[in-house]
């Protein structure tokens, strides 16, 4: 029997579950399906950064929407998410590495964006004691700070759920097709038909728009983590460098962890990644050269998230170009957690007004496709 | 004296010097196989075998001859080429059979065309209310001071739980002079009947004369307590008194040790790291993974033998490891199996060592007030998880245990679920009606054990590294 709902949401990540949340908040029920789990993918296993720095300036606008959010997430959600602002810090090593931070702060300030904000030494030494002395500066963005995924994931998916949206998880969405005027999606033995279908599906939405004719560029990676046990408080922003691959990031329970990219060969049909610890070692290199405290804390855990990454770094966001009522959400190739809470609710305004007053025009399919409509 | 593994490949990788292992790598170096066996102790034996070429202990029959039953296998080990390295912690092994170790304090990794784990067996958690109390270990952990340094309790002891060690840990502490003030015994009675269909089979197996001997060698000395269906631990900051209620009747008796132990299940930590697919053991109450007949698992080229495929003592384990060890030798070289003994006559020994087995399995089948904790019980030791905290997070939504993750930091912390998983899988599946099986376990990843930031930072570059260098 086919149950028909105002919108499927296809992908229980933090778009998914952001999506059909702000969807109910605009009064319409959602379907929301997710293969595994909510969170079980790159939305909950992430480094958790709540991140405007260092952004492509096509989704500065939807990061600044979303941090808005972020700021009273406890409100949307009735969780705290763990979110902890305390800045992100961009180090740069080199003279040569700060004078590129400094052209492009003010390309942003010449845009009309003033988040990030250029720092010398001694600002820098002040908000990263701990960083090796040689470092001249960086830039700030004093509002950034970081979350738990797995729990920020799960919080969005269970007040979706609480505002009535309905949730399947464990069976993938399958046969999906148009007929009659709407999306039809089949769920194990349930069919759930609506206006208007929501491709939020991570490292399989590639797939799903290829399927409907809108094939992009895109490709499926594993970005590895690793944490560390506890070690004493020594640091409270998020650190990222300009020149290398790290991210770092200490939690009030004094674990750290470690990120920046690094790759591990995913098996997307497993749901499986298998880790490349050469490539880890990198990693551990750059912060026993850079953090010196952090030598001897053990790490107890590495780990990665397959997500999509398309060509050009930056997401496909918006309406599709082929099909009505059909709308993408994917392809945020390593950076979409900060981005979750801002584009469910630009999304739901996209689905339901028609428009958004944030600018999100640049991310959309048809970049790929000329419009044939 | 320890040392990196000589060569960066070999045919056959042997992880864990215990009974399976020892017998695995010496099969496999006997067909001509170039075979490393790494192993975390500082000698080889394992837990049943612990300090085999080591022990202060002289007097054969206070460890039993069961004990010296390792020293043969060490020996058969010995006359071979394989290459040994004790201290050697394997903390990652993935589905292309690369496999890291860290031997003295640095990390080496190395390829195999075929592993075979054999990483044996852990204790059961036992969950009560006071078990992480100062005072109060696991009977394996007393067992290993008393292999390894002759050490015995000489303080007011109590032992309880069930199960053939328990019996056989409780002889060798009297024989070695140690006290036990009480042992109590929590097998559940109901499971005298439902083991009885078994009992044929046991009755002739070589575990009934030597476990009834001992049984009644420690009745002898010791008062025994059956039928126990409470158990708690209390003291401030130290254990000071045990609890029991048996027979309807509460008694509580002071303590300066309590030892624990319901019974062993496979360590699989390092395999489901890998990949390797488990199932949950309806009758052994754990998680064991899925073989065929010659202990491969779903994996290709990782082999399991011993405990870590099922617990089935020393005497099947030494069967399984030849088994895992000829398979591995047919696969590579299959001339060179014909020297060995027959798959034929491996799989008559295994059945042979394996009788009596469902008779113990369902005997000592620990009762599920000893398993499922309830109330401020700690379930999560790292992040200090109670039962009652696991309760409200399956109300709110959480599902399984990875789910969990998201509400509470069970699993989260340094020992990554090794000591908690087995109990918040079963507290889970009780609490939404579903079996282990559909609740599943925590996603096991390396570091299996953890290894430090400096020695990670300290592993020889990647060629491509190298390389990118060269061009400049």
């Amino acid at each position: 029997m086919t149950r028909c709902v105002d919108a499927i949401v296809v992908g229980g990540g933090i778009h998914g579950c952001s999506t059909a949340l702000h969807l109910c908040l605009a009064g319409l029920k959602p379907v929301l399906i997710e293969k595994d789990y909510a969170g079980r993918h790159a939305s909950g296993v992430n480094a958790g950064g709540v991140r405007q720095l260092a952004r492509h300036i096509p989704e500065i606008p939807l990061s600044i929407r979303s941090m808005g959010i972020w700021e009273k997430i406890r409100d949307l959600l009735d969780d705290d998410c763990s979110f902890e602002s305390h800045g992100q810090v961009l180090v740069a090593e080199n003279e040569e590495e700060l004078s590129v931070c400094r052209a492009r702060v003010a390309e942003l300030n010449a845009l009309g964006f003033t988040h990030e904000e250029l720092i010398d030494a001694t600002e820098l030494r002040r908000l990263v004691p701990a960083v090796a002395e040689s470092c001249p500066g960086g830039v700030v963005s004093r509002r950034d700070g970081a979350a738990n995924p797995a729990q920020t994931t799960t919080a969005f998916r269970r007040r979706a759920g609480q505002l009535g949206a309905t949730v399947r998880e464990g069976v993938a969405a399958s046969n999906i097709r148009y007929s009659d005027g709407l999306w039809h999606v089949d769920v194990g033995t349930e069919t759930f038909a609506a206006p208007v279908l929501v491709n939020a599906a991570g490292a399989w939405a590639g797939k799903i728009a290829a399927a409907l004719g809108e094939p992009v560029p895109v490709e499926t990676v594993a970005p590895m983590l690793m944490i560390t046990s506890r070690v004493p408080h020594f640091i409270d922003p998020v650190v990222i460098l300009r020149g290398r691959k790290l991210s770092f990031k200490q939690f009030s329970n004094g674990t750290v962890l470690i990120g920046g990219g690094h790759l591990a060969t995913p098996d997307q049909d497993r749901n499986e990644t298998v880790l490349d610890w050469k490539s880890l070692a990198i990693s551990a290199r750059t912060v026993f050269k850079l953090f010196p405290v952090m030598r001897s804390a053990t790490i107890v855990r590495a780990w990665a998230g397959i997500e999509a990454k398309m060509k050009d770094d930056i997401p496909v966001f918006g309406p599709s170009s082929r099909h009505k009522g059909l709308y993408h959400q994917f392809g945020f190739s390593l950076h979409g957690f900060q981005l979750g809470p801002g584009a469910g609710a630009v999304m739901a305004e996209l689905i339901v007004n028609g428009g958004t007053q944030t600018r999100v025009g640049d991310l959309g399919i048809d970049r790929f496709h000329p419009t044939t409509l | 004296m320890t040392v990196a593994p000589k060569r960066e490949a070999y045919d056959v990788v042997v992880i864990g010097a215990g009974p399976a292992g020892l017998a695995a790598a010496a099969t496999s170096a006997e067909a001509g196989l170039s075979t490393l066996l790494l192993d975390e102790n500082i000698g080889p034996g394992g837990q049943v075998f612990r300090a085999i070429s080591s022990t202060p202990v002289t007097d054969r029959n206070q460890l039993g001859a069961d004990y010296w039953v390792g020293a043969d296998l060490v020996q058969a080990l010995r006359t071979t080429s394989a290459e040994v390295i004790h201290r050697a912690t394997v903390w990652s092994l993935d589905r292309n059979l690369e496999i890291a170790v860290s031997v003295g304090g640095a990390s080496a990794f190395v390829k195999a065309q075929r592993v075979i784990l054999a990483t044996g067996a852990l204790e059961r958690p036992f969950p009560i209310p006071g078990w992480t109390l100062p005072g109060v270990m696991t009977a394996g952990a007393a067992q290993t001071m008393l292999k390894s340094s002759a050490l015995v309790p000489d303080g007011r002891t109590v032992i309880a739980g069930q199960g053939p060690l328990l019996w056989l840990l409780a002889a060798q502490i009297l024989r070695l002079g140690g006290r036990i003030d009480r042992i109590l015994d929590t097998t559940e009675r109901g499971n005298y009947f439902a083991a009885l269909p078994h009992a044929f089979a046991f009755l002739t197996s070589p575990y009934f004369t030597k476990g009834l001997a001992m049984m009644r060698e420690v009745k002898a000395k010791v008062q025994v307590v059956s039928g126990v269906t409470e158990l708690s631990a209390a003291g401030e900051g130290q254990l000071a008194s045990v609890s029991y209620v048996a027979g309807g009747k509460r008694d509580t008796i002071p303590a300066d040790l309590l030892l624990l132990h319901q019974g062993v299940v496979p360590n699989v930590n390092l395999a489901m790291s890998a990949g390797v697919e488990h199932r949950w053991d309806d009758l052994q109450l754990c998680w064991s993974p899925v073989l065929d007949a010659s202990g491969n698992s779903s994996v290709a080229g990782i082999a399991i033998a011993g405990d870590g495929a099922g617990i089935g003592g020393a005497n099947a384990a030494v069967v399984r490891g030849r088994i895992a060890a000829r398979a591995a030798v047919e696969a590579l070289v299959p001339a060179a199996a014909a020297k060995l003994p027959s798959m034929t006559a491996l799989r008559t020994d295994l059945a042979r060592a394996e009788r009596g087995r469902v008779f113990l399995d369902t005997l000592f089948r620990p009762a599920p007030q000893f398993r499922i904790p309830s109330g401020d019980t700690i379930v999560c030791r790292c992040e200090e998880v109670t039962a009652k905290d696991v309760l409200d997070s399956v109300a709110i939504g959480a599902t399984g245990p990875n789910q969990l993750k998201a509400y509470r930091r069970t699993g989260m912390g340094p020992c990554q679920g090794r000591l908690c998983g087995l109990t918040v899988t079963e507290l889970m599946a009780q609490a939404r009606g579903k079996t282990p099986q559909e609740i599943g376990y925590y996603r096991l990843r390396a570091p299996v054990k953890p290894i430090t930031l400096a020695e990670l930072a300290a592993v020889p570059k990647s060629e491509a590294d190298v390389k990118a260098v060269v061009r400049g």
